[in-house]
């Protein structure tokens, strides 16, 4: 509307700002935005720590069972693993929450082991792939789509099919065909070899199938980018192609890969613990949310917190970076059309 | 428009099988995944292990096998399972189909009306507080793991408040409609709110931000100059111009689901739908079925991405080019 | 400001003031305008991109939807005060008895529907008439802008009509009802010079066959030359010059008003090079306290820091400082030598 014409007119006499700086301000001032970003913070953190609490706090092993084991309460020994009273009588249930932060703060689950102590492992592995993924994803698929709306004609053309066949398959058939695969077997190309229990395998797993999800949105910007005229000044005007890409194109394209991040570090978060909770993720020995919510299924109606917690620690983990996106997305890149499902 | 349709259909046509070719190279060509010793078992002798391999014809050339295998599915369809051996897999995947499609049926029905009501509500109301709750409420819905809410509905009406509230809640199982309409829909109707309640946050923000933009534009502005009310506004003019992005969207969703996306949910409440199917045989590494399964699923997902193409000729006027 | 022989004026805007509260600060959009629009006037509003020009008028009608906005001063139509009316009796005089049209044809319609459609509704919404009727009116509103074959045309959509017929469908659209009064923002400037030319005529022949009077918003002094009957100079939300078009074009007084009419290129001139406004558009968060022409103007002395009032004689107004006989030595001197300063 025309009041924005007064405004802006009001605004560009005043001389010219940075457009990060304005952008970063504005964010800023996005006070919901601010508080996921620090709530997302206060996890990592929090989740950083375990290895402190396992030690120091709790002084358990989340990784061992435990099943014979006693723990001192209010100066009564306890039992890890209770007789059942109800039902039958029959088998053993692990301890429900003790809400004391030195022991079994959450209780047990059915190897005996400390619950909350495992959910911050848990977090520090779920974290560590989503975040990975999702900065391998954003690289590759920045590179990748800016090459492909850059040069155009056959580059583009391969890559853009590559894009539509990996996108055409169904998004979760894929994660999990390729993750019941490769985690028998590994990785192996070439002199680079992936053994099978390792952690990079998810992660370049997820990494790979939401490629297409940020590379061909950034190709479109590159396209449009192409035609305009500071782009056609410059190429007139002799400069190489390198040139060109780092100083004009992905200045211009940065913003839309930073609002990219935190709903991708989201997105892989979510698929992760999907594909962990089907036992394809994550392998044991390690743990992450999505295997701990498998562990707690058997006991979900009796001990519900196994199952419950760390499913609520993935909400709130994603809750806050989806707002904290949306905050990014309203400061740099409003006009981003708003993407639904993946 | 004619050309239209028939090159975008072509276009699917050849997607298709670039899918069939990539299923088929992850599963038999990866090195180390040997169908043979799986099926033939443990302790099976090199002979028997051959005898398996010439039985199911894995002793040929890849492309040779790609061939066949395409040829039992489609053409001879009878191909049968791996690991149930002699369970055809064209009739095992159209006896989960119906499973499937119920569950996405009345999913749909709900995630639509839930997610465009409050995608117009957030935006008629934009500036009140009732606008960031719904934003917060869509947020929240796509944040959270849809298996785990899946779990956590479980819990409350199998256990904790099944004795109280929700003493009706069936256990989980399906019911087909023909057999019993009333047990059909009460059986669907957890996994039916819990797939619903991820789609309903997205389409509400979709749709919110689609109609924020939409009130911004000349037209309505020119709308407003003509003397029309904002509600006439907002439904008959921003509604419909951005129906076209969640139809699309619309068209998109479904596709993947029919084709096993609500595989999580199929798992969490046991209906033997085509995504439990599709993740047991990937379990059991059952290649046949999986190769079936996610066929079948890729097809729903190319069919629905050139349906809806073509939807969005016919919604926006502009489009109707060639 | 009327004269007894004259009847009310159709609109009245008296000291009308729009302002923003916006992050920066106060911006005042509007600062004090008032005009009058009598019957079959064509009023032209002239000033540069951010002079407040569309501001004043959208704030008329109650099209202003920002929350930050404070609206003060009064507006009469028809002798009845409809500033700050609510929404739902606004809406009875929106499309009505005062119609809008706005600068760029091409996204002025809504896209997916046909024009006939959206001239239908708008005739539906404040008459009492059948579908048909009003499809037929449609047609007939199409023929006499110009539109060639409208029977069949009403059936198409707007991306099938040029810029051109899409703006004679746009005028065709506003003037449905038969409204009194017609605001036209830059009507013609996303339009090519010879469709401008047309556009322009026909907002002539419709003024003259519906008795409507028009208030017609541009920067560009050629199309109030040839349209207006009366012109109001706005610069930075306040009128700077108010005449008739006789008075403002040939005997301009005050100095926005030179360059705006030295930027216009004469074929019979003796310049040689096209004048141009030094300095930039003043922005509205940063007004002087007096003149606000002041920073740009050559003629500034130490009146110019307080802020001039409009005065003037004959219905001629003008807000600048300077001695009359002064003016009238300047503005000679500008037209020989083409030089303003």
């Amino acid at each position: 509307m025309t009041d924005s014409s007064v405004t802006s007119t009001a605004k560009s006499a005043r001389g010219p700002e940075s457009p990060w700086r304005s952008s970063l301000r504005q964010l800023w001032r996005n006070r919901p935005a601010i508080i996921g970003f620090f709530v997302f913070l206060v996890v990592v953190a929090v989740c950083l720590c375990a290895p402190l609490y396992a030690h120091y706090v709790a002084h358990e092993n989340p990784f061992t069972s435990n099943i014979q084991g006693t723990f001192r309460l209010h100066g009564r020994t306890i039992h890890v693993l209770q007789q059942n009273t109800q039902g039958t009588g029959l088998g053993v249930t692990p301890i429900g929450p003790t809400w004391d932060f030195s022991h079994y703060f959450l209780g047990a689950d059915n190897q005996g082991r400390d619950v909350f102590a495992r959910l911050l492992y848990g977090g520090r592995t779920s974290l560590l792939i989503g975040t990975s993924s999702a900065l391998i994803c954003c690289a590759v698929a920045a590179v990748l789509g800016v090459v492909a709306g850059y040069f155009g004609g056959p580059i583009d053309w391969v890559l853009s099919r590559i894009f539509d066949i990996i996108w055409a398959f169904p998004i979760y058939l894929l994660a999990i065909s390729l993750s019941v695969v490769l985690l028998t077997t590994g990785i192996q190309f070439g002199p680079i070899h992936v053994g099978a229990g390792s952690l990079l395998v998810p992660i370049l797993i997820i990494a790979s199938i939401y490629v297409p999800y940020v590379a061909r949105p950034l190709r479109g910007i590159v396209i449009s980018l192409r035609e305009r005229e500071f782009i056609q000044s410059a190429i007139g005007s002799g400069a190489s192609d390198t040139r060109i890409l780092l100083k004009e194109i992905l200045p211009n394209v940065a913003p839309s890969i930073i609002v990219f991040l935190p709903l991708m570090v989201a997105f892989n978060l979510l698929t992760e613990s999907a594909l962990s909770f089907l036992s394809i993720g994550v392998q044991p020995p390690a743990a992450s949310w999505g295997t701990i919510i498998n562990d707690g299924l058997g006991l979900l109606y009796t001990r519900p917190a196994v199952a419950i917690a760390p499913g609520i620690m993935i909400a709130i983990t994603a809750i806050s970076l989806n707002i904290l996106g949306d905050g990014a997305r309203d400061a740099f890149d409003p006009k981003a059309k708003l993407r639904g499902s993946v | 428009m004619g050309l239209f349709i028939v090159r975008r259909f072509v276009a699917a046509v050849l997607v298709m099988f670039a899918i069939s070719v990539l299923v088929f190279l992850i599963f038999f060509a990866t090195p180390g995944v040997d169908p043979a010793a799986r099926i033939a078992g443990r302790s099976a002798t090199p002979q028997i292990l051959a005898q398996v391999r010439h039985a199911f014809g894995l002793d040929r050339p890849l492309p040779i096998r790609y061939l066949l295998m395409m040829d039992h599915l489609f053409i001879k369809q009878d191909l049968s399972s791996y690991v149930n051996i002699g369970d055809r897999v064209v009739p095992q995947i159209l006896n989960a189909a119906p499973v499937t499609l119920s569950l996405i049926f009345g999913a749909a029905v709900i995630w639509l009306l839930v997610g465009i009501a409050g995608g117009v509500v957030a935006a008629a109301n934009r500036g009140k507080i009732i606008d960031p709750i719904i934003t917060f409420l869509g947020i929240g819905a796509i944040s959270v793991p849809a298996y785990w809410l899946g779990e956590v509905v479980l819990y409350f009406t199998q256990s904790k408040l099944h004795s109280s509230v929700f003493s009706w809640a069936p256990g989980s199982g399906y019911v087909p409609l023909t057999q019993n309409p009333g047990e059909w829909a009460l059986h669907l109707l957890f996994p039916w709110l819990t797939l619903a309640s991820l789609y309903a946050g997205i389409y509400a923000r979709v749709l919110r931000a689609e109609l924020v933009n939409a009130l911004n534009e000349d037209y309505v502005r020119t709308a407003r100059a003509k003397g029309l009310s904002e509600r006439r506004i907002l439904m008959r003019h921003a509604l419909r111009c951005s129906l076209i992005t969640v139809v699309t969207l619309f068209g998109l969703d479904v596709g993947a689901l029919v084709g096993g996306a609500a595989l999580l949910t199929e798992v969490v409440f046991g209906l033997p739908g085509v995504g439990l199917l599709t993740f047991n045989a990937l379990e059991n590494l059952d290649l046949p079925v999986i190769m079936g399964a996610v066929l079948y699923g890729a097809f729903f997902v190319v069919l629905a991405n050139a349906v809806v193409d073509i939807a969005y000729a016919f919604l926006d006027p502009r489009v109707r080019l060639v | 400001m009327s004269d007894a022989r004259v009847s009310t004026p159709l609109l009245e805007v008296e000291d009308l003031r729009v302002s923003f509260n916006t992050r920066e600060g106060l911006v005042q959009a509007v600062d004090g305008l008032s005009i009058s629009v009598g019957r079959k006037e064509v009023v032209g509003i002239v000033g540069e991109s951010g002079s407040g020009k569309s501001v004043a008028m959208y704030s008329l009608l109650g099209l202003v939807r920002d929350a930050n906005v404070s609206i003060s001063g009064h507006v009469r139509y028809e002798g009845r005060e409809i500033l700050g009316l609510p929404d739902d009796e606004m809406r009875s005089i929106r499309g009505r008895d005062v119609a809008m049209i706005f600068q760029d044809p091409m996204t002025a319609l809504t896209p997916v529907y046909t024009v006939g459609w959206q001239i239908v509704e708008q005739i539906r919404a404040h008459e009492d008439v059948t579908k048909a009727q009003a499809h037929a009116r449609a047609v007939e509103l199409l023929g006499e802008v110009g539109i060639p074959d409208p029977a069949r045309r009403v059936h198409l959509y707007p991306h099938e009509f040029s810029g051109g017929m899409r703006q004679r469908v746009v005028i065709a659209m506003a003037l449905s009802c038969h409204p009194k009064l017609l605001i036209a923002d830059e009507p013609t400037t996303a339009l090519d010079v010879t469709t401008q030319a047309q556009i322009l005529e026909l907002l002539r022949r419709l003024q003259a066959t519906y008795d409507s009077s028009i208030v017609l918003i541009t920067h560009d002094m050629g199309v109030i030359s040839e349209m207006a009957d009366r012109v109001v100079v706005m610069y930075a939300g306040r009128p700077v010059e108010v005449g008739g078009r006789r008075d403002v074009i040939r005997t301009p007084r005050h100095p926005y008003t030179w360059g705006l009419l030295g930027a216009v290129p004469r074929v019979e001139s003796k310049r040689t090079r096209l004048v141009t406004i030094p300095g930039v558009a003043v922005s509205p968060l940063d007004l002087p306290p007096g003149c606000a022409f002041a920073p740009r103007c050559a003629y500034r002395f130490e009146m110019c820091d307080q802020r001039p009032a409009l005065r003037g004689d004959d219905g001629h107004l003008d807000a600048c400082w300077l001695d009359p006989t002064r003016k009238v030595e300047i503005r000679r001197r500008v037209t020989e030598t083409g030089v303003v300063s």
